[in-house]
């Protein structure tokens, strides 16, 4: 079967700064696939940059199959790759509501009043907010409201940068919750990038170790969770 | 008493031919960052697309109704004014998106140039008159209001309710919005960022060819450096108003309208610009950000 996504050599500079050199990653349907790596190593780039914003310098990703190497960013959306972004970037003078509306813009809103009323059962702070606007929330609620508005667009990869960041534990661990049901009821394939490797390992299927730009290595969730390296490097002392 | 509401209905009147121009610059800010100079011209070359369609249609169909001949001005000038602006979006400003700010700033400059000396090699440099299109005046407890000042008042208040409506209620102002606030992140969720900005400078121009139309209906004439002035007087109110916000851009319209008018009733009617930047100047060193410009208090 060809994976959903297949990045293949792939360079991308920031001017003369290459900030990846040579990755290789590749998600199954269906998968659950997490990247960890320290920061700086080149993580949210690549979730970037196979959204084609930065483009590759070299190299070919391909989404099922088909090259969207140099595809504009927002025609490599419409063909339902959704992300959760660095940073969140909520609109931050639309309401919640509208956040959640431009996120299910592809479909010009025609599942919308159902989709929204899913998302609102699984954050319902969201539902409490939908009227304030997204500059007022706080940090943990952006992120649902990130997630949330990337999960509107009935995405076929949904791509996940840090989406623990800034969340008290407790949050963080519905958020993995609903990510697992997400996949294991409707079949949703996630890439995550995450610094809380112990939660992410624990979720994900397959995972991929970054440093420096370069996948270094990769394996099940559960056996690099018991890796001795990736536990000195990335787990002890760090455990949530 | 009565003086001071004509001087009120006067102010109104002229403020709502700047607010229509500043929505342009106002919005083009908001969206890309940049101050489109061309935008004074492509008010003027409203006007003229207005003044040819006069002349075509009075020679071509003599009495035609008014009413008629007024709104194919219109919407030919709407239609004219939005293509330039698009080009000139798309030949000169969309290349250099991206590089320094200063550059695509000094292009609309050159364009606003460009613009006045086209018009004036194609149209001669004299002024252009045309005879009163609606000369009724009505005389109400003492304050006369002529037919013109009520459709410029009229169909201000109309377009800015669709604008307003557009902006606000549709996916496309949605879109629009969304690409002002983070362009990065509107075109991950599958806006066309460059198509959204060329729509902008599109319903830009439609609003400043509409104010066009009506500067020479109501002055009955028009000139190649009819950009200029008024052009910098938008851009005036936008700022005032606070640049970036459209209802700000109206207020400022309709202060500087009003400032003006009621400067000129009042004192030296050669003090008028004087006074308009005065107050400009003024309220921008109290409330640097305009008058309904926004305070940055976004969490990051």
């Amino acid at each position: 079967m060809t994976p959903i996504l297949q990045v293949k050599a792939v360079e991308t500079y920031y001017g003369n700064i290459r900030a990846l050199a040579g990755v290789d990653v590749e998600v199954q349907k269906g998968e659950i696939v997490c990247l960890i790596g320290a920061n700086g190593a080149g993580k949210s780039t690549l979730m970037m940059t196979i959204c084609g914003s930065p483009q590759a310098r070299t190299g070919q990703i391909l989404f099922e199959g088909r090259d969207i190497t140099r595809m504009p960013t927002h025609e490599i959306a419409r063909l339902r790759i959704a992300q959760s972004p660095e940073g969140r970037r909520i609109f931050p003078r639309m309401t919640v509501y509208e956040n959640l509306q431009m996120g299910a813009s592809l479909d010009n809103l025609k599942y919308f009043d159902e989709d929204v009323e899913k998302m609102f059962t699984l954050f319902p702070r969201l539902k409490e907010r939908q009227s304030q606007r997204g500059g007022t929330l706080s940090g943990g609620e952006q992120q649902m409201l990130s997630i949330a508005r990337a999960l509107m667009a009935r995405p076929k990869l949904l791509l996940l940068d840090e989406p623990s960041l800034g969340l008290a534990p407790l949050i963080v661990k519905g958020i993995f919750e609903a990510i697992r049901k997400l996949n294991e009821t409707e079949g949703l394939t996630v890439f995550l990038v995450e610094q809380n490797a112990f939660a992410a390992l624990k979720l994900s299927h397959r995972a991929y170790v970054m440093v420096n730009g370069q996948v270094t290595m990769t394996g099940g969730g559960r056996e690099l969770l018991a890796n001795p390296e990736v536990r000195a490097a990335y787990l002890e002392g760090g455990r949530h | 008493m009565e003086y001071f509401v004509q001087q009120l209905v006067n102010g109104l009147t002229l403020g709502s031919i700047y607010g229509m121009i500043a929505i342009g610059y106002t919005m083009v800010y908001g969206i890309i960052g940049m101050i489109n100079f061309a935008h004074g011209d492509i008010f003027m070359l409203g006007g003229f697309a207005a003044l040819i369609v006069f002349l075509a249609l009075t020679s071509l169909f003599a009495g035609i109704p008014v009413v008629l001949a007024l709104l194919i001005m219109m919407i030919v000038a709407m239609i004219m004014a939005s293509l330039w602006n698009w080009t000139i979006e798309r030949v000169a400003y969309r290349p250099l998106r991206g590089s320094f700010r200063l550059a695509p700033l000094i292009t609309a400059i050159g364009m606003s140039i460009a613009l006045s000396n086209f018009i004036q090699v194609t149209q001669g440099p004299r002024n252009k008159p045309i005879p009163p299109l609606v000369s009724s005046v009505y005389n109400i407890a003492g304050i006369s209001i002529s037919l013109k000042q009520i459709i410029i008042i009229l169909i201000t208040a109309i377009l800015l309710s669709v604008f307003w409506y557009i902006v606000h209620r549709t996916p496309l102002g949605r879109a629009q919005r969304a690409t002002e606030q983070d362009r990065k992140m509107a075109a991950l969720l599958g806006i066309d960022v460059d198509r959204t900005i060329s729509v902008t400078f599109i319903m830009g121009a439609a609003l400043a060819a509409v104010a066009g139309t009506m500067y020479l209906m109501y002055y009955g004439v028009v000139v190649f450096t009819d950009g200029f002035i008024p052009g910098v007087k938008a851009f005036t109110a936008a700022v005032l108003g606070g640049i970036g916000s459209l209802p700000g851009a109206v207020l400022g319209g309709l202060l500087i309208g009003l400032i003006e008018s009621l400067w000129s009733a009042y004192f030296t009617i050669d003090y008028k610009d004087v006074a308009t930047f005065s107050i400009l100047a003024i309220v921008l060193i109290f409330k640097p950000s305009g008058i309904l410009g926004r305070p940055e208090v976004e969490k990051v």
